[in-house]
């Protein structure tokens, strides 16, 4: 087992380092094929490994690979912990990344950074694998930090593009706030558990618990527990863009539309849901943490998903749906529904990925015209394109016998057995979200595939469906983003296959509640049918028809009469506005006045005063004796120092 | 115990005569005999200074390779040379950094160039006496000598303000190392011998504890550079060349905080504890305030001097949170912080040196350090974007770079003696990346802003395996810096366990 391991995570890494290294070498051909080839055999290695998991045959595997440091009695190490949990993100990382590849050949194909391109790509899947395949914090922070740079190099991989180096600083810098939070975390679990290994730290964690440790940094008393979890929960706000750290997301849609699938929708921006699903057994502990996970979440899925109404850019309604669906998967975490969570990340991975890759496909096709305001009626010239996005939007707003329905609608429903603070908010929060997610869904799907043709006469002419690499992946993507559901709910969903990974305490029976009313696949999905959500989804879809297909005057009109409102939105809360106005401006402001005020005038030129007037007193001497030899100089340094050492010694000695 | 081959002589004297011998006997005239002449003595010394690592026992702390003969008898003073888990790893690094820096210099220098690669070789020896001085007054003659050549660097190959520049260099660092020298003096009085291992055992008063470590710090605290004695290497690393630079970042500044270690923290641990409190307050001031002057700086170079000494701040963080980890019984942190503020130590030698070697890269080309004056150069320089992305990562501690395990370290250590020190040092983490990054991103990304720079050339093969060597070490001493620590850990327990004890109390022995 640790040897298909490696392999799985090596060969991405080694597909990376030939396209990035010997790019010129092996040209563009020899670069798509060897990374191909790494990330095609991981995916067949990671499905086979699954194919264990659900037969049963594995329950799981938690192997060292090497020891990074030994300090004291405190040992680092570099390993896997393959589990259920683990082994689902291996598949969905593999996957869709292997889609993301072939996808790229012909999004890619003109691109002088061709073969740059897959060497990132590849080293992100490198990176991500190490990251859910870790069994320590160390590994887990490696691989986190790890997938933010390939996030930064690949967002600004038209690093020409002044648009696209401002999104990645800030991408990084915003992740990094969140990555401070989460260090903090992991010293905090260091300090109360003497490791940093997971399985040590869980099994620690209910005796530790009982202890009822305190922490005190002066805004009072605090659980330690609570404490830890809510510092590890920034971490997961920055990387999964919870509100306020989900400024980075949208301006990330700047890098090339395959990354936009592959890492700001199915895996990358995961990686905080995951990691809070990995943590099950200490947040499970902490009510507090909970609350703080369910009402961020609710928060997040509501109000960025009302943002996506307002966008105009293809990619960032994607991107803001994006935010809002990631809300809903933390929401799950803080209600405890860590399987519903990671069921809904898995199907949303499947389906945004299409989205995204669609959306890439139109932008092909319209010449990199991304405004969908000069779209429309795209339907007639891109049918593999159109059936596919119609496809991922019916999963993404939650329609029956899609997948996103079973996962979306699992947690719902376990956000309101939930019983802990701000679970009421939250549910409201996300059932009104249903609607949104259908409002933006349907506007986009209507604006671009339906509607009347919007192009200039010459986009029109050479508008066509996208080359066979192109589509393919699509069709591949469509299939699990209607029945991956079907096959896994009841194991993953209800059944036992997390029982081992996943900790829920008794006292948080949310997903259990729900999952006593389940039957069968088929019956929740036509049990659907008589509850408020799906309904939700129907009158989202009226009204964006409505609005911006029979009648797109109202719309205009609409947003004319509630100026206010509308202009809070296109400036997506005035959040950014802030960052840069308030925070970063401040941060200049310190910086400048530390360095011209503090250090220039008060000790260079108070403190320090004396030994200026000495160094004109000594550029005096200098300028007496100059003799352009820099010898001379430092002869005298010499001689002086020589008889202050002789004075010193024969003072003291002699 | 002797050894056959006088290891530590020959990597002090080795370069020494070498220099020497370049600067008297092989002259100005054949420019290229001297840079061979120069290249083979310092990789002759790198491939000597292995030998210490190769040689080393690391299972004790004892000094090895000694050499011990009387030098001034009258006094007691003693040519006597050892080295420990913590002067390897600093040797080593020296006469690496000395090699990379003759090559770097092979076109960039044409003004003297034998003169140039002389003072680099003698700043070597000195600066490999430096560690492995065993006897004080030696260390102290080689400390103050390692100053005259890095004058001579950048008083004669310096920029415009060279003359200031040298002058605010020299007056910092001599005015703190004569107190140094009184405080050695004392001790060796009161010993009755100038060997650093019975300083260690000395028994002293808190008062006496109290001066000694005051004189110490001047020392040190100018050499690291701590705030607020700062302020003089900002100018001497604008005026200095490359070189100068390169070895300025990455060797001179260990000087101070390898002093911490062999001399403030064992010779008065009472007094180190008593105002350990305050080098942690000044260390943290390093981090957050210098972190927030690099963000708003113009000019390169004073951008990676000032990120230097938020860097070296986590050097002094962990030295000196040992003593609050140890009142807690946390011995395991304790190590943290120790190793951490070594490993970081050793960190900063690579990424500092990288990044000026990177500047210098850009300055031949441009003649200018401002960043104003660059944008765009990762299109017409590709190689040197990727190696430059490489140590802009590393300075802002990535995981996988040897930058982020010092710090790493030494934020889990803090958090243990106390969770603000954490927090506070832990906004390194956007304050370093909010300025390497910010760099970066003006100067080699964007629209290519002129002609000058489209029409830039890539770096020769002789930088990019400069680079890339570095590069290398960076990545691997990230992926796994268990050698390195393994090397330290026998003579990090040995100060923690023995070093460290009270001197007010009855002395436990500590043999080794």
């Amino acid at each position: 087992m640790q040897n298909t391991l490696l392999t799985i995570v090596l060969l991405p890494l080694l597909g990376s380092v030939l396209a990035g290294l010997f790019g010129n070498k092996i040209g563009r051909k020899g670069a798509h094929l060897v990374t191909i080839f790494g990330v095609g055999v991981s995916c067949a290695l990671s499905m086979q490994i699954m194919w264990g998991f659900i037969d049963g045959q594995f329950t799981s595997f938690n192997i060292s690979i090497y020891q990074w440091a030994t300090l004291g009695d405190l040992t680092l190490e570099v390993g896997f912990l393959l589990d259920a949990l683990s082994a689902t993100m291996l598949c969905v990382v593999t996957f869709v990344s292997l889609m993301v590849h072939i996808y790229t050949i012909g999004y890619m194909s003109d691109d002088p950074g061709y073969q740059r391109f897959f060497s990132y790509i590849s080293l992100f899947t490198f990176s991500m694998l190490v990251l859910v395949l870790s069994n320590n914090f160390l590994q887990l922070f490696f691989g986190w930090e790890a997938v933010g740079v390939v996030s930064y190099l690949l967002i600004g991989f038209w690093y020409k593009k002044d648009s696209a180096v401002f999104a990645n600083l800030k991408a990084f810098l915003v992740n990094r706030v969140g990555d401070f939070g989460f260090l903090i975390g992991i010293a905090a679990v260091l300090f109360y558990f003497n490791s940093l290994d997971y399985q040590t730290v869980f099994n620690a964690a209910p005796q530790f618990v009982e202890l009822e440790h305190k922490i005190d940094i002066g805004f009072g008393e605090w659980s330690a527990i609570t404490f830890i979890c809510i510092a590890l929960f920034i971490g997961a706000m920055g990387k999964s863009a919870q509100v306020p750290l989900h400024v980075w997301l949208p301006d990330s849609m700047e890098g090339p539309t395959p990354i936009s699938a592959l890492i700001h929708a199915a895996t990358m921006v995961t990686a905080g849901v995951f990691m809070v699903s990995r943590m099950s057994p200490l947040f499970e502990f902490s009510d507090t943490a909970l609350s703080f996970v369910l009402i961020i979440g609710a928060i997040t899925a509501l109000f960025m998903g009302i943002l996506g109404i307002v966008q105009n850019d293809i990619k960032r309604v994607i991107a803001y749906s994006t935010l809002s669906q990631l809300g809903y998967m933390v929401a799950a975490l803080g209600a405890s529904a860590y399987a519903a969570s990671i069921f809904h990340l898995m199907t949303h991975a499947f389906f945004k990925a299409l989205l995204f890759l669609a959306a890439g496909s139109v932008i092909i096709g319209m010449h990199h015209i991304q405004d969908i305001r000069y779209m429309g009626n795209i339907r007639k010239y891109m049918p593999i394109t159109f059936i596919t996005s119609l496809i991922g939007t019916l999963a993404l707003v939650g329609f029956p016998f899609f997948s996103g329905f079973y996962s979306k609608d699992a947690i719902i429903e376990s956000v309101k057995f939930s019983n802990i603070i701000g679970s009421d908010f939250a549910y409201y929060s996300l059932l009104i979200g249903v609607f949104v997610t259908s409002l933006y869904s349907f506007r986009l799907l209507f604006l671009v595939f339906f509607s009347q043709e919007r192009m200039t006469e010459s986009t029109r002419r050479h508008l066509q469906e996208s080359p066979k690499v192109v589509w393919v992946p699509l069709v591949m993507l469509a299939i699990p983003s209607i029945a991956i559901a079907w096959f896994s709910t009841d194991a993953m969903l209800f059944g036992t296959f997390f029982d081992n990974v996943i900790f829920v305490k008794p006292e948080h029976p949310a997903l259990a509640m729900f999952s006593r009313e389940f039957t069968n696949v088929w019956d929740f999905a036509l049990h659907g049918f008589q509850t408020l959500p799906v309904w939700l989804v129907i009158l989202g879809a009226v009204i964006a028809y409505v609005f911006f297909v029979l009648k797109p005057h109202w719309s205009k009109r609409l947003s004319e009469s509630l100026s206010g409102v509308y202009n809070l939105l296109v400036n997506h809360y005035y959040f950014d506005a802030f960052n840069q106005k308030v925070l970063v401006a401040i941060g200049l402001l310190a910086g400048n006045g530390l360095w011209k005020i503090s250090d220039q005038k008060l000790i260079d030129g108070v403190m320090v005063n004396g030994s200026a007037k000495a160094i004109g007193f000594f550029a005096g001497i200098v300028r007496h004796i100059q003799t352009g030899n820099m010898y001379h100089y430092v002869l005298f340094m010499m001689v002086g120092l020589i008889s202050l050492l002789s004075w010193l010694v024969w003072t003291f000695v002699g | 115990m002797t050894h056959q081959v006088p290891w530590l002589s020959l990597l002090i004297w080795l370069p020494i005569v070498a220099g020497i011998v370049l600067l008297f006997i092989v002259g100005e005239k054949r420019a290229i005999v001297a840079k061979w002449f120069a290249l083979a003595a310092s990789v002759m010394t790198f491939i000597f200074s292995l030998s210490l690592y190769t040689d080393y026992d690391s299972s004790t702390a004892v000094l090895q390779f000694v050499e011990r003969s009387i030098w001034i008898e009258s006094f007691g003073i003693e040519y006597y040379l050892g080295v420990d888990g913590f002067s390897i790893p600093l040797i080593i690094l020296t006469s690496l950094m000395t090699v990379i820096v003759v090559i770097a210099s092979w076109q960039t220098i044409s003004h003297r160039i034998a003169m140039y690669l002389a003072a680099f070789l003698l700043m070597c020896g000195l600066m490999n006496g430096v560690f492995s001085a065993a006897d004080s007054i030696l260390f102290y003659v080689f400390w103050e000598a390692t100053l005259i050549p890095m004058f001579l660097v950048i008083g004669i190959w310096g920029g415009a303000n060279r003359v200031y520049a040298t002058i605010k260099f020299f007056l910092y660092t001599f005015v703190g190392s004569v107190l140094m020298l009184v405080a050695l003096i004392y001790l060796g009085l009161a010993a009755n011998t100038f060997d650093i291992s019975q300083l260690h055992k000395l028994p002293l008063t808190f008062l006496e504890q109290h001066y000694i470590f005051w004189a110490f710090l001047f020392a040190f605290a100018v050499k690291v550079p701590m705030w607020p004695v700062h302020t003089w290497l900002p100018d001497a690393h604008v005026e200095a060349p490359t070189g100068g630079s390169v070895i300025l970042a990455a060797i001179m500044l260990k000087l101070g905080t390898y002093g911490f270690i062999r001399f403030s923290l064992p010779i008065a641990p009472d007094a180190a504890i008593y105002w350990s409190e305050m080098m942690i307050v000044l260390a943290l001031i390093a981090v957050v305030y210098i972190g927030l002057v690099a963000l708003v700086q113009k000019d390169m170079k004073k951008l990676i001097a000032y990120s230097s000494i938020a860097h070296m701040g986590f050097v002094v963080l962990g030295f000196f949170i040992v003593f609050a980890l140890l009142a807690k019984d946390r011995s395991d942190a304790a190590v943290l912080a120790m190793q951490g503020g070594l490993i970081q130590m050793i960190s900063h030698g690579f990424i500092s040196g990288a990044l000026f070697l990177c500047i210098g890269v850009l300055y031949d080309r441009m003649h200018s350090r401002n960043i104003i004056d660059y944008g765009g150069v990762a299109a017409s320089m590709p190689k040197f974007a990727a190696l430059f992305m490489v140590f802009a990562m590393a300075n802002s501690g990535l995981p996988g770079t040897s930058g982020f395990v010092g710090e790493f370290f030494v934020i889990l250590a803090a958090f243990q003696a106390n969770p603000w020190y954490a927090i506070l040092a832990g906004t390194t983490l956007v304050l370093g990346a909010a300025y390497s990054l910010w760099m970066y991103r003006r100067v080699m990304f964007g629209e290519v802003l002129n002609q000058q720079v489209a029409e830039l050339s890539d770096v020769s093969s002789r930088e990019f395996y400069l680079l890339l060597l570095l590069a290398l070490l960076v990545i691997l001493f990230g992926v796994w810096p268990a050698p390195l620590i393994d090397l330290m850990s026998s003579s990090v327990n040995h100060l923690l366990s023995c070093g460290l004890q009270s001197k007010l109390t009855t002395i436990q022995s500590c043999a080794l």
